[in-house]
């Protein structure tokens, strides 16, 4: 991608904010921050994994992850996230082409992955809560729902960005506060995948193992 | 329609909260009508409530600060005179009004004042002292102010409207829980603190932003004011901690609207987690506030010494010392626990370690004083003031590490007395040395130094007074959260804490009528040329007030102490550097977004605590609304022309000039 091909850019800095050379460019600056949160976020996670890892064995008598858990739906949801996180890349591709065209269609294809993600999450939750499996069953669970359910809140927090990112190409253009916008999004989008990763690993592998 | 609201939730009965709050209504109604007739609304509203100038949200945040300390102040009044009263008798606060009040004191004092007051202070001086013109994100910062604000506002409307929590200023579960704590108290705590803590995350954020990719041309690691450096770890650690408060508060939000079983007794739930979880943020929190204090000693104290920092290497090693070990001394909060002799002696040994990079820092601060031509002002007694009282309420502190001592002084006035020593005397005595300091650069003149060291005599004295008593009372055996006691041997220091608290008010007191006084007096105290106390650091080189853009041309940073090193060559050939080439400069719009965000978080955060669902979706849908918004606008920056710079910059520079030729810039 080269900045110049565009008239109304601003001038590219060089600096990289180490001191030298003063303030760093802002698409530094944008993607920094971004960063910043998303260890923030991670950090939460990991509040919630604590709190999991110390009431996995608490079933208060009900059922374990070992009768509940169904790793074939886990499976179909985790092949759909990184499918998504995939196409989520292409639409970087079309951005950085400028092509309207291929942006719209990756983003929809991610949002709809995300989408059956999101549903079948649903549909998981709504079969544990039938078999009386909810959150307010035990310790266990309310710890699992609040895990998985944090995730899911992310994804479904990111479709409404999502939605938002595609409406703000179609209307203004590849301008470039929008593209650091993207940027953003698509970082978030990759980190929901790699924290998607530890739930599936220490969630659901190990639950259905121990 | 309105869930859990009704009339019932306002107190007709009791006269104490019912009277205070129709007080404070009234005078916010006298101000707001007459802000209106004096026709100061679109003033304000342009100028500073949509403001997103790092400067103005650093005056706002402050002033937040202490309105809210004069509320958490008035609780500790009640709580001392309840308890001078209390001596086999009820006292006029039944127990669970008292109780709510000192919960209420706790979770303003830390969250709403000693909060906002460090990060008001940062917002203000960090990019000034770093040599930009905004921080990184500058809206976001306008968001993080407002959402700070609503934060306060509604643990004020728990005054009136229902009632607070009764558990402390931290909930411990399982007492926070429904089935003990029915009422919307722990609710208004809960969401109050998520609102503002999200609000700080992005403070946290924007701050590590800004001093890690944003300083002047030539500010490397080793060149930085040591308040940026102190700044940068407290942000790092809000980063890296409140994430930890959310989760928890949220497992407690679910625990109470949803059953969930975090930490209730039943169905395998565990209180003790969420004392772990919440040390596990509370006592890096403790570092959040006190590693801004301690760069304003720093500058304050190498100011005022004409030196620079001694060791200041040592000082930036000292601080990334601490802020890592904070992560690691968090279950001395809770040594009772059980957890056996090995984790309470590791985690005792390493509430003793910490103290060391403190220790290091006060004598980097001492050998600064050290042969220096020390001005005493009232800025630098309170940094004399805190040095001394800082010592003695570490001490107490490494007291407190060793686990058998622990056991008996846990949860005791020891304890209280320790906490007060240490925040008392290190945070506010910081903030008040910051303010006095910085006051000059943001407002262009001076506060009345002969009120000034007054009060800070009182408060000094006031302190002593107040929390040497609480020490014995501890050991007495006195615990802590008392509504009434029959022990005679305890009344005489529980009057003389009494009696300390009402010195502290006349410092209050005398706080106000110094900045009234001061207003007042303003001409006379004009800061002319920006430099009043022949500062050392980048935000003394530009003029007082500083214009939006802060600085004409970014300064070329070549050495610690930039703008001294600027000003001896100034001096030496009695003359100022040559005029700089001018040229127009971005600075970014106001925006009503941290203000609307605010408004749709406060009316979100209120139906929750009151189970009002429609206004609860009403209120996230505004929200999303509100940055969709935000998104679609096309412009973002105001261009000021090359010339208005020229003409602001020469103004400044022909004072300066001027400061030089009489002698004394």
């Amino acid at each position: 991608m080269s900045a110049a091909m565009h008239a109304n850019e601003e001038p590219v800095s060089a600096a990289k904010g180490h001191g030298e050379g003063g303030p760093a460019d802002r698409r530094i600056i944008v993607g920094y921050g971004f960063w910043i949160f998303l260890l923030s976020d991670v950090i939460m996670f990991a509040s919630l994994f604590a709190a999991f890892a110390v009431l996995s064995n608490a079933t208060s008598g009900g059922p374990s992850g070992r009768e509940l858990f169904d790793l074939r739906t886990v499976a179909v949801e985790t092949g759909c996230l990184l499918a998504s996180s995939f196409v989520c890349g292409m639409a970087s591709l079309a951005v950085q082409q400028r092509s309207q065209k291929w942006t719209q269609i990756a983003l929809l294809c991610t949002g709809l992955l995300g989408l059956t993600f999101i549903l079948l999450e649903i549909h998981e939750f709504a079969r544990l809560v039938a078999r009386g499996a909810g959150p307010t069953r035990s310790a266990f669970l309310s710890s699992f729902f609040t895990l998985v359910g944090c995730h899911g809140l992310h994804v479904t927090a990111g479709l409404l960005w999502l939605g938002t990112m595609m409406a703000q190409f179609w209307a203004k253009g590849f301008r470039q506060t929008i593209r650091y916008r993207f940027l953003c999004f698509s970082l978030f989008w990759h980190a929901l995948d790699i924290i998607w990763v530890a739930i599936f690993s220490l969630v659901y592998l190990v639950g259905v193992s121990s | 329609m309105l869930g859990k609201l009704t009339w019932q939730a306002i107190p007709f009965d009791q006269p104490i909260p019912l009277a205070a709050s129709a007080l404070v209504a009234l005078a916010m109604c006298a101000v707001l009508v007459w802000v209106a007739v004096k026709g100061y609304v679109p003033y304000l509203w342009r100028e500073w409530i949509t403001s997103v100038d790092h400067k103005r949200i650093g005056v706002m945040y402050c002033l937040l600060a202490l309105v809210m300390l004069l509320r958490g102040f008035i609780d500790a009044l009640m709580m001392r005179s309840q308890q001078a009263l209390a001596f086999h008798a009820a006292g006029y606060l039944p127990p669970e009004h008292y109780d709510q009040i000192f919960s209420a004191h706790g979770t303003i004092m830390i969250f709403f004042v000693a909060m906002p007051f460090v990060i008001g202070l940062m917002n203000f001086a960090v990019p000034l002292q770093l040599g930009i013109r905004d921080v990184a994100f500058p809206t976001m910062n306008s968001v993080s102010f407002w959402l700070t604000a609503a934060g306060a506002l509604l643990v004020c409307i728990s005054l009136i409207i229902g009632e607070f929590a009764r558990t402390g200023w931290l909930p411990y579960p399982p007492l926070s829980e429904l089935a003990y704590s029915p009422g919307v108290g722990v609710d208004y705590y809960l969401v109050a603190l998520q609102i503002s803590g999200v609000g700080t995350l992005m403070t946290g954020i924007n701050f590590v932003t800004t001093i890690l990719k944003m300083r002047a041309p030539g500010m490397r690691y080793t060149r930085m004011p040591i308040f940026c450096w102190t700044s940068l770890a407290a942000n790092l650690l809000i980063v890296a901690a409140f994430p930890i408060l959310t989760a928890t508060l949220a497992m407690l939000l679910l625990d109470r609207y949803f059953g969930f079983h975090f930490f209730t007794n039943e169905a395998g739930g565990s209180p003790m987690m969420f004392v772990n979880l919440i040390w596990a943020w509370g006592h890096p929190e403790v570092y959040i506030l006190i590693l801004p204090a301690f760069g304003v000693f720093s500058e304050v104290t190498s100011t005022f010494s004409g030196k620079p920092l001694f060791g200041y290497r040592s000082m930036v090693i000292a601080t990334m010392a601490i802020c890592l070990l904070s992560f690691t001394v968090w279950l001395h909060h809770f040594f009772t626990m059980g957890a056996g002799a090995d984790v309470n002696g590791f985690f005792g040994i390493m509430s003793m370690i910490i103290a060391v990079p403190t220790g290091v820092k006060i004598f980097n601060w001492l050998f600064t004083m050290y042969r220096g031509r020390i001005r005493l002002t009232s800025t630098m007694l309170w940094v004399i003031g805190f040095i001394v009282t800082f010592v003695i309420g570490g001490m107490t502190g490494v007291l407190l590490a060793v686990p058998p001592a622990d056991f008996v002084l846990h949860n005791s006035l020891f304890l209280v007395a320790h906490f007060h020593n240490v925040v008392i005397g290190g945070v506010l005595f910081g903030a008040f040395a910051g303010s006095a300091y910085w006051f000059p650069k943001a407002f262009g003149f001076t506060l009345d130094e002969r009120l000034g060291k007054a009060a800070f005599w009182f408060w000094f004295v006031g302190f002593y007074v107040a929390f040497m008593p609480l020490y014995v009372l501890g050991i007495l055996g006195m615990t802590r959260r008392m509504q009434h006691f029959d022990q005679p041997e305890w009344r005489p220091w529980v009057l003389i804490a009494g009696l300390g608290a009402l010195l502290i008010l006349c410092g209050i007191a005398l706080q106000i009528t110094q900045l009234l006084v001061s207003i007042r007096t303003r001409e006379q105290r004009r800061d002319t040329a920006g430099d009043p106390w022949d500062g050392r650091t980048l935000e003394w080189s530009t003029a007082s007030p500083p214009p939006s853009f802060n600085f004409a041309v970014l300064p070329q940073v070549t050495q610690v102490d930039s703008y001294w090193g600027v000003k001896v060559k100034a001096r030496e050939a009695r003359r100022l550097a040559d005029e700089p080439e001018y040229e127009s400069i971005e600075v970014p719009r106001h925006s009503a977004t941290g203000f609307i965000t605010a408004f749709f978080a406060t009316a979100t955060g209120f139906a929750m605590i009151w189970h009002i669902w429609w206004l609860v979706a009403l209120g996230l849908v505004g929200a999303y609304a509100t940055f969709v918004v935000f998104a679609w606008r096309d412009v973002s920056e105001t261009r000021i022309p090359a010339a208005a710079v020229a003409r602001i910059d020469r103004a400044n520079r022909a004072a300066r000039a001027h400061a030089l030729q009489g002698g004394h810039a």
